[in-house]
């Protein structure tokens, strides 16, 4: 038994012989978190230690001035950069919000009730997780078109809603559900749309959590809608205009526009990682159910 | 018997009532845009004029004219998702694993340092990473391996046919931290110990042992879907080699995959019957490796 406690998966507390583990997870998050901390130190860089050189990866005199210049209007389309945030914002909040409900009416369909085309949706949803939508771009863009969504909002929240990732977790989550607790809930007159909103939704929290990140990451990240559905400037997101910075950059290896670009980075990044520091223990709740079977 | 057959289908309708909005946008944005790909695959479409009937041609072109498709693009995309794939696949299982022998409060810290790169855009990724391996004497990889003297003249590393695949693959395995990594985590944090307990008494001496006959039987649905989360995920990453050297067609195609040749026959040179030809082969190809996945990680072997 002495040697079963020595291996002991999941432990309670710090012990010597972990020390193994603890050195080369350090060092490897360490090697994870570089460019992250490379964007932080970038972005807070005046132009003089851009220009530096040697480059120096921590930023000796912080200042705002890249984020000052980012949000200056000087562009030559003239649209401030407030509104690609603006727009980002609306989107990501629309398809947050509606992700959130599509993926939870979906999964308790699919995971309490009992209809013919069941087994057809689950197994088509299980397809569709091994999805790729870049390989369909072209006809989305059709579907997109005829639907007449260009240069409309609809046509950046649309593409993102389909989530079947969202369905599939949220299903197995529900099924965790016991039936009992459903048709005692039935027995007493409530119908599904009460048992949904009363009973499931409750107990389903954490998998809501899930969804709201992964898409939430999904909108907030995506600059392809942008580029494809909307020609009008003043529709398109700051995903989009951070690509344009990056291509900007790239072409003209303009030093003064990298600490821009990497403002524009860090105001990406910060929201991912705040929601996803706040939720993680919903997050991981969520994953434990996420087999495939 | 009247009163069941109301209740069934009222039952009925109210589950189609639930799941009737994901099926109306799942249709219209995935499953009309494959079968439209699908028929376009067949035709010649320039996207202005309406797509003309060819039959197999863009097929048949794909196999014997495309050089670029069969000398680059093909042998590429399969190195690079061999090598990100199972890779990133192996390597999220191991980190998780090695998350799962630390106490509680210190691997939420650490879980999330190495989650971090998953949850930022590739957008986003492509400015630090454009900066990191900028082709000249400033760029920080060529200042410091010049300082160590490891090189002397600065090296163009985006614009290397030599080393843009090597520096793809890097990045996208940093980056590969993702749902299946977290799913695989929690997967090993919840077996039971007792299954450890158990093991022991029947015999099991070391770690290794005890990965191979508890961890990995005890998780299998969840190491399938962080494998098919993996498939899916080399898929996507193709863009990375068009940011980071800037162009499409990559520098002589070095870092050009299935994703960046759709994108250059579809949207730069208009040629949409051909590009959906190749997206069809990349669906299926994608669906492939998901059925082998399948076929090793799945209950019923």
């Amino acid at each position: 038994m002495a040697s079963f406690h020595a291996n002991k998966i999941n432990p309670d507390r710090f012990s010597f012989g972990q020390w193994k583990f603890f050195a080369f997870l350090i060092s490897l998050s360490v090697f994870m978190i570089l460019p992250i901390i490379f964007i932080f130190s970038q972005a807070l860089k005046p132009v003089d230690e851009l220009f530096l050189y040697p480059p120096k990866l921590f930023v000796n005199h912080p200042t705002w001035s890249n984020f000052a210049q980012l949000f200056s209007v000087s562009n030559v389309a003239a649209v401030p950069k407030t509104k690609y945030l603006f727009n980002s914002i609306i989107v990501t909040a629309a398809v947050v919000f509606l992700s959130i409900v599509l993926c939870s009416m979906t999964g308790f369909a699919l995971s309490k009730k009992e209809f013919k085309l069941k087994k057809v949706v689950f197994e088509v949803n299980i397809i569709a997780l091994m999805f790729v939508p870049a390989a369909v771009t072209i006809p989305r863009y059709l579907v997109i078109e005829k639907l007449g969504l260009t240069d409309n909002f609809l046509g950046h929240i649309l593409p993102m809603l389909s989530l079947p990732v969202g369905v599939f977790l949220v299903k197995q989550f529900v099924d965790q559900i016991p039936n009992a607790l459903i048709e005692a809930a039935q027995l007493d007159g409530a119908n599904d749309y009460y048992v949904f909103r009363k009973l499931v939704i409750p107990m389903i929290m954490p998998a809501l959590a899930t969804v709201s990140i992964l898409a939430f990451q999904l909108a907030w990240n995506n600059a392809e809608t942008s580029s494809l559905f909307m020609s009008k400037e003043t529709l398109k997101t700051f995903a989009f205009y951070m690509s344009t910075l990056t291509t900007t950059t790239a072409m003209e290896n303009n030093i003064a526009g990298q600490g821009m670009a990497a403002a524009a980075a860090l105001l990406m990044f910060i929201p991912n990682l705040l929601i996803f520091i706040f939720m993680q223990s919903k997050v991981m709740d969520t994953m434990a159910h996420s087999g495939l079977k | 018997m009247k009163p069941t057959t109301v209740k069934a289908i009222k039952n009925e309708l109210s589950a189609y009532a639930f799941i009737s909005p994901f099926l109306i946008i799942f249709t219209l944005l995935v499953v009309v845009p494959v079968v439209s790909a699908i028929y376009l695959s067949f035709t010649d479409f320039n996207s202005i004029q309406t797509p003309k009937f060819i039959g197999l041609t863009n097929y048949v072109n794909l196999i014997t004219q495309d050089n670029a498709f069969m000398m680059y693009v093909l042998p590429n995309t399969l190195k690079f998702a061999l090598l990100v794939g199972p890779g990133g696949y192996l390597l999220s299982f191991w980190l998780a694993w090695l998350l799962a022998q630390i106490p509680r409060k210190s691997r939420t810290v650490l879980a999330l340092a190495i989650y971090s790169p998953s949850l930022t855009a590739a957008i986003a990724m492509a400015v630090v990473w454009l900066v990191i391996f900028s082709g000249n004497a400033s760029g920080y990889l060529n200042n410091f391996l010049m300082s160590l003297s490891i090189i002397n003249e600065p090296i163009q590393w985006t614009q290397s046919p030599h080393y843009l695949m090597p520096i793809m693959v890097t990045v996208s395995l940093w980056n590969s931290m993702g749902v299946g990594f977290l799913a695989m985590l929690a997967g090993i944090l919840n077996i039971n110990g007792e299954m450890y307990e158990a093991g022991y008494i029947d015999g099991i001496r070391n770690r290794l042992q005890e990965v191979w006959y508890i961890t990995i039987p005890s998780m299998k649905p969840q190491m399938l879907f962080g494998a098919v989360m993996a498939v899916v995920g080399t898929f996507q990453a193709g863009a990375i080699g068009v940011q980071l050297s800037g162009a499409n067609p990559t520098p002589q195609n070095a870092g050009q995959l299935m994703i960046n040749h759709i994108e250059d026959y579809g949207f730069l040179r208009y040629d949409m019957g051909y590009a959906s030809a190749v997206s069809v082969v990349l669906l299926i190809i994608v669906y492939g490796f998901s059925k082998l996945c399948w076929r090793l990680f799945g209950e019923n072997d």
